[in-house]
Order: C-alpha cells, then sequence, then structure tokens
C-alpha cells in the first residue's frame, strides 16, 4: 500500500499555490493523475521518486517510510525502489538498449526477459538515436522495471507518441503493469487514456483534489 | 640551424603535468559550481575566470611573491616537502595550472551543462549514487567538452610566456619552455632561430584545433 499525504509551494508564472494532496495506494493499483499543465502532476510524481522534497508531509511504501517532514526524514531516490519513466525517457545515449536496461540491474537473463516483454529482443544492441519514439518509451519502461521497483511512476509516457501509437503503447503498459501486477502511478493529459488504462484515476486542479473526477473502476 | 631539444621537452613536460593535474582538479571542481546555488558561487567562479583577463606578467609577478621561500605557500612547500617553488620546475607547473585554469575550467563546466539534468536524475532513481552517475552517465556524455578542455589546456599550457617567465626565468633544461626560447633568440636578432621554435608551437597548436573542430563536426551531426 503506498499511503502519501503532501505539501509542497509551487509556482506556475507569476502564481503560486500549494500542491497539497493525500492518497492511499492498494498495491497493484494502476493510478492515472489528470489535470491540465502546472497543476503538480509532475512535481506530485518527483516527490514520490525522491528527486524533490516535500514542504511538509509523509509518504509511506509497504511499511517503508520514505519521506516525514516532522521527523525530518528523507529518503533520495537511490535509496528508494521506484522505477521512473521520465516525459523525454531520460536513455542514457552512451549505452545499448541492453546496456541501458543492465545498468539498472547488472543481470543478463533479467534484461533479455524484460526486452522479450517489452518486444525490444532485436533492438537490445542499438543505441537510443537509432530508435522510434515508441522503442525508446519500451526501453525506459524495461529499464525502470529492472530493479523490481515497489512503485513505477509514469510521467506522460505517452505525450511524444502519435495517436495510433499512444494506443497501442498505452495497450503495452497496461498488460505489463498488469503481468508485473507492480503498483503504478502514470500522470496523462488525457481523461481517455487514463480511464482506459488504469484501475482508478484522480483529478489535480491547482494542487489540489478535484474530488468531482475522483474515480475507481 | 643550431636547434635545442630542451625547451621542448620542457614546454611538453609542463604541458603534460599542467593538463593532467587540471583535468583531475577542474572534475569535482566543475561539478560543484554546477551543483552550487549560493552567492559564493558567482565570486568563486569569477575568481577562477581571473587569469583569462588579467596581464600574464601581473599574475606571475603575484604568483612569484607567492611562491617565494618568504611567503606562506612557499614556505610551506620549502618546510615539508623540501622543494624551493620559485625558479623551478614545480613553480612552473604551479604557475601553468593556475593560468590555464579558466581554459578546462570553461570547458568542463560547459559541457557538464550540456548534460541534461535528467540523465542523471534517472541514474539516481536506478539506485546510483553521485560518484558513480558522474563516472557512468555524466562523464561518457561529456566527452567531447572533456577533449576541448584538453586540447585547449594542453596548447596554452605548452605556449604560456608571461607567467613562466616571472616564476621560472630561464634555466635552461628546468624552466626555459618553447616561448622562452623564442623571446631570447628574437631578443639576439637570430629570428631564423626563433622561427624555428615558433613554427613548432604554431603547428603543433594548429593540429590540436584542428582535431578539436573534427570531433566537434562529428558529435553534431549524430
Amino acid at each position: 500500500m503506498l499511503r502519501f499525504y503532501l505539501k509542497k509551494k509551487l509556482t506556475a508564472g507569476k502564481k503560486s499555490f500549494d500542491l497539497e494532496l493525500e492518497y492511499d495506494l492498494p498495491d497493484g493499483s494502476f493510478l492515472g493523475v489528470r489535470g491540465p499543465s502546472g497543476s503538480g502532476k509532475t512535481t506530485l510524481i518527483r516527490c514520490l521518486a525522491g528527486l524533490e522534497r516535500p514542504d511538509d508531509g509523509r509518504i509511506e511504501m509497504g511499511g517503508e517510510l520514505w519521506f516525514d517532514g516532522r521527523r525530518r526524514i528523507f529518503a533520495p531516490a537511490r535509496r528508494r525502489r521506484v522505477g521512473v519513466v521520465f516525459q523525454d525517457y531520460a536513455l542514457f545515449p552512451n549505452m545499448t538498449v541492453l546496456g541501458n536496461v543492465l545498468y539498472a540491474r547488472a543481470d543478463v537473463k533479467r534484461a533479455r526477459a524484460l526486452l522479450e516483454l517489452t518486444r525490444l529482443t532485436e533492438q537490445a544492441e542499438q543505441f537510443p538515436r537509432e530508435l522510434s519514439g515508441g522503442q525508446r518509451q519500451r526501453t525506459a519502461l524495461a529499464r525502470a522495471l529492472a530493479r523490481e521497483p515497489e512503485l513505477l511512476l509514469l510521467d506522460e509516457p505517452l505525450s511524444s507518441l502519435d495517436e495510433e501509437l499512444r494506443e497501442s503503447l498505452g495497450d503495452d503498459l497496461a498488460r505489463i503493469q498488469r503481468e508485473t501486477r507492480i503498483t503504478a502511478i502514470m500522470v496523462s493529459h488525457s481523461r481517455a487514456e487514463t480511464r482506459r488504462l488504469c484501475t482508478e484515476t484522480l483529478e489535480l486542479r491547482a494542487g489540489r483534489l478535484d474530488d468531482d473526477n475522483l474515480s475507481v473502476y | 640551424m643550431n636547434l635545442d631539444p630542451l625547451p621542448f621537452m620542457v614546454s611538453l613536460r609542463l604541458g603534460l603535468w599542467v593538463t593532467t593535474l587540471l583535468t583531475l582538479a577542474c572534475f569535482p571542481l566543475s561539478w560543484i559550481f554546477c551543483e552550487a546555488k549560493g552567492r559564493w558561487a558567482i565570486w568563486a567562479e569569477s575568481l577562477t575566470s581571473l587569469p583569462l583577463v588579467l596581464s600574464p606578467t601581473v599574475l606571475g609577478f603575484y604568483l612569484l611573491l607567492a611562491l617565494s621561500p618568504r611567503a606562506p605557500v612557499g614556505l610551506f612547500f620549502e618546510s615539508i616537502f623540501h622543494v624551493r617553488l620559485a625558479f623551478s620546475f614545480a613553480g612552473i607547473v604551479i604557475g601553468g595550472c593556475v593560468s590555464s585554469l579558466p581554459f578546462m575550467l570553461t570547458a568542463l563546466k560547459t559541457a557538464m551543462r550540456g548534460v541534461p539534468v535528467n540523465l542523471l536524475e534517472a541514474s539516481y532513481t536506478l539506485g546510483k549514487g553521485r560518484i558513480e552517475t558522474a563516472l557512468r552517465v555524466l562523464v561518457p556524455n561529456m566527452k567531447t567538452g572533456l577533449v576541448a578542455g584538453v586540447v585547449t589546456t594542453f596548447a596554452h599550457s605548452i605556449g604560456e610566456f608571461g607567467v613562466i617567465l616571472m616564476i621560472g626565468g630561464s634555466v635552461p633544461g628546468l624552466t626555459k619552455t618553447v616561448s622562452i626560447a623564442v623571446y631570447e633568440r628574437a631578443e639576439s636578432l637570430d629570428f631564423s632561430g626563433a622561427n624555428s621554435y615558433a613554427i613548432v608551437l604554431v603547428i603543433a597548436s594548429y593540429i590540436g584545433i584542428l582535431f578539436l573542430n573534427g570531433l566537434q563536426r562529428r558529435e553534431a551531426r549524430r
């Protein structure tokens, strides 16, 4: 179970607002987070990943405390068992597809299995610059899964792809999440996308949960 | 034509020492500057860029004072390592490091800032610490900048004149570099001798810059 209560002051242009959000996510769930640009979606992902420190709150994953504002506990990203798929994938240009996955965990057998799961076996020896957008997205996903994370965080992973590819890779994402039964959170602009792929969704408006748009499927 | 090989040997040794020491020192320094958020960083960065705009003789003069056995730095080296810095090879290496510092530091800072932050963040989320991230992600992705730093620092240090002359004088086989040999030949109106030394520096520097430009073009095409 992922339990979090987060508070962080955000600035969007000249305006500033507080991201304040409390949520409990059962193991194996796939949460879709929607909201307009600047509503705090990416900050939420970054706080959960340990890349940003919230001003206050508490994050607990599977009984392990990752952050506690009052007790000044903050586990940095490398100490949290998270897998992150960045919006632009952040693949290491100096490593092949296999190298990117092996960087996360030096286990060739597991890396090959992940490449098979993400349909990248033929691209194993290619560099990121030689891949299509969809192949890059799947490489980033394979790499994020390599460490067997407890929590998978996806920051608009489909946003830079064309419509057709979005649909098929979205289906791939949902399938892989179901097969690995990993707890996942995906940030997206698209309501249709989160509804189709995720087991529950929430909408953020200026850093707050929009209760009218909270759904569990 | 009587061409003494010793100045070439001194320049080459000087260039190798300065480039090696600055490469090692500037990596952590540029990392600190890239990560620094405090106002102190602007003051410190400006200080490290000072040799770019300061007259080499002014820089050399203050370094000579600092390295003399009566000054704290010179005294420290003499009492601990039994090395006299003024008018010695060790002294011109220190002078060369100070005067070439901005070349290496600027190249490394620019290269480091060119590596997207999210590559480093991706590495952290994959369980890696700062050192492993620096060695396996940062350094390989700033290769061109690193080569630029090495080439320009080496070329600048073998051609350095003012600072070296002020600190080291012209001791044959010890502190007399090619630049100083050129100056001495020209001063004694031996223009042909001066040209023999100078042309080697011109060719070596041109080859270095040619290599660098070729590498940058190749990187840009990728």
